[in-house]
């Protein structure tokens, strides 16, 4: 449930579900986040749900503060509401071509290769939100053994498709951007598609990830 | 098609195609976009009877040179820019607030925009651009919008679908107003800053970085001290937001900007400044000044009804 609800600013909500990033928080904010998009409430342009906080911008020309919030706080959010989340695999590369964080992170974590791939790949991860970049996804949680924090200076550039760690998530670079995480491998899979209006995100808040291996000749010739 | 069309001799610095924005879309990461300067993007659009939502062409700093190819048309700039137009045998000085009628083998050369940074250039009519969410602004981060989401280029042509048929010259009578204070409202993390670092923010003055783009305004001066943590949980943004990061400069959300960030939130600039603090230069003096919500809603209102009151004027 929302624990308290203030303005940023003048033309946004800021709802508030606690400081804890854990899955049944977060399935409350989605919650929220899709009842209030499906009632489309005139003045309300943007959603932007993430772990804990749901932030509702609004068009001060329309509404205010006051209205939204009195429509958040009356508004009938269904519990069994089914959030239509889907199972994805990706595939990831983590040759050395791609790894560039590796040796960084088996620095830090005191961990082999071997064993930091071992723990990464092939379990589940949630998408708690997606956002930053363009179809950026937060997954989490990795292990307690697996967490690091980001590189104290962030790269100009991450490539395009770089799935990357830090703390207890992981995400996937959908285009080329500034970043700072650890990353372990790559993807060959477009993760953000612009060209399909609808729906361009692969990954969606609520979606279950796994990380399956490929090697760099199935990277190489990967046909989707 | 038709055969109307602007050449682009020399691009300018920052000149991207821009409209009133998209939005229903930060969930997936995807900004508001649009141009910077809502109000003279406005006032552009009805000095050349165009619909308020069209395309315009949005320039930074230096515009780009173009050459105008077809039937007579409009064109009209905003903001405070100097440039010129050159005709057959003569080459004059423009005003910015009025509109002008262009034919075939003119040319208009924005030179620079003038202790300010965003112009609008309007065109009398439909320019052909590709249309991604309801919107051709272009967001060079992300590549999207028209132009395959990358600033124009010299070389390249913009074709018109339709000119306007009604070409009367309009003119209005403007001063684009400078302000010192950018009013601001209490970020979600004020409490995150020690009584000095609250008390730098609203006393002490900030200059604008020239590292400052449509993403973001970063901001050079005395450090913000935080006692409680450099790092948030991620959590949306929207445009406005004051970030300050562990270095203790602060950053101003600006209508490209990432849709959730980490930083603490020390404030939140109110919508009525928006339009005049993304025209503050580079090297320009900042200082906070706090209102509250209903001065800040008031003062919105207000300047709304002003601008409603320009575009009636037209």
């Amino acid at each position: 449930m929302i624990k308290n609800i203030s303005n940023l600013g003048d033309a946004a909500l800021y709802c508030d579900f606690g400081n804890e990033v854990n899955k049944s928080i977060n399935s409350q904010v989605i919650k929220y986040f899709k009842t209030i998009k499906e009632k489309k409430l005139e003045g309300i342009n943007n959603l932007t749900p993430s772990y804990n906080k749901l932030i509702i911008s609004y068009d001060l020309r329309k509404t205010n503060f006051k209205e939204v919030k009195k429509f958040i706080e009356n508004i009938n959010i269904e519990e069994s509401k089914k959030t239509n989340s889907k199972k994805l695999e990706i595939p990831v590369c983590c040759h050395e071509n791609f790894s560039m964080d590796i040796k960084r992170l088996e620095e830090i974590l005191k961990l082999s290769r071997e064993k930091i791939l071992e723990n990464f790949l092939n379990k589940d991860y949630f998408c708690y939100m997606t956002g930053f970049i363009a179809g950026m996804p937060f997954l989490g949680d990795l292990d307690e053994n697996m967490r690091a924090q980001r590189l104290e200076t962030p790269r100009v550039k991450v490539p395009k498709g770089s799935v990357a760690v830090t703390e207890q998530f992981a995400n996937i670079y959908t285009f080329e951007s500034p970043g700072g995480w650890n990353i372990l491998g790559n993807t060959p899979l477009d993760v953000f598609d612009s060209s399909k209006e609808e729906k361009p995100n692969l990954i969606n808040p609520g979606d279950t990830v796994i990380f399956k291996e490929i090697t760099l000749d199935q990277y190489n010739n990967f046909n989707e | 098609m038709n055969n109307n069309y602007l050449d682009i001799i020399r691009p300018g610095i920052n000149t991207t195609f821009q409209d009133k924005g998209r939005d229903h879309l930060y969930h997936i990461g995807i900004p508001f976009s649009g141009a910077m300067d809502n109000r003279n993007y406005l006032i552009a659009n009805k000095l050349v009877n165009n619909n308020l939502d069209a395309a315009v062409i949005e320039f930074a700093y230096q515009g780009p040179h173009l050459k105008y190819s077809g039937e007579k048309i409009n064109f009209a700039i905003t903001g405070d820019v100097i440039f010129s137009i050159k005709k057959k045998d003569t080459q004059i000085e423009g005003n910015c607030y009025q509109s002008y009628q262009i034919e075939n083998g003119d040319e208009i050369n924005i030179l620079s925009t003038n202790k300010s940074v965003y112009g609008y250039l309007a065109l009398g009519g439909e320019l052909d651009l590709k249309f991604q969410w309801n919107s051709c602004s272009i967001n060079t981060k992300a590549n999207i919008g028209s132009n395959d989401g990358k600033k124009l280029d010299a070389g390249q042509r913009i074709n018109f679908k339709k000119i306007n048929s009604n070409k009367n010259i309009k003119k209005i009578d403007y001063i684009n107003t400078k302000i010192e204070n950018i009013r601001v409202m209490k970020g979600t993390n004020f409490d995150y800053f020690s009584e000095q670092g609250k008390q730098t923010f609203y006393e002490k003055e900030f200059i604008v970085s020239k590292l400052s783009d449509r993403m973001g305004m970063r901001l050079e001066g005395p450090k913000i001290e935080n006692i409680f943590d450099t790092n948030i949980k991620s959590e949306g943004l929207i445009k406005g937001v004051i970030q300050v990061p562990a270095d203790g400069n602060p950053i101003i959300m600006l209508s490209d900007h990432g849709t959730v960030g980490g930083y603490p939130k020390i404030g939140v600039v109110v919508s009525v400044d928006y339009d005049r603090l993304v025209q503050m230069a580079p090297g320009s003096k900042i200082k906070f000044k706090e209102i509250n919500l209903s001065d800040a809603e008031t003062l919105f209102k207000l300047y709304e009804m002003e601008t409603q009151n320009l575009l009636y004027q037209i």
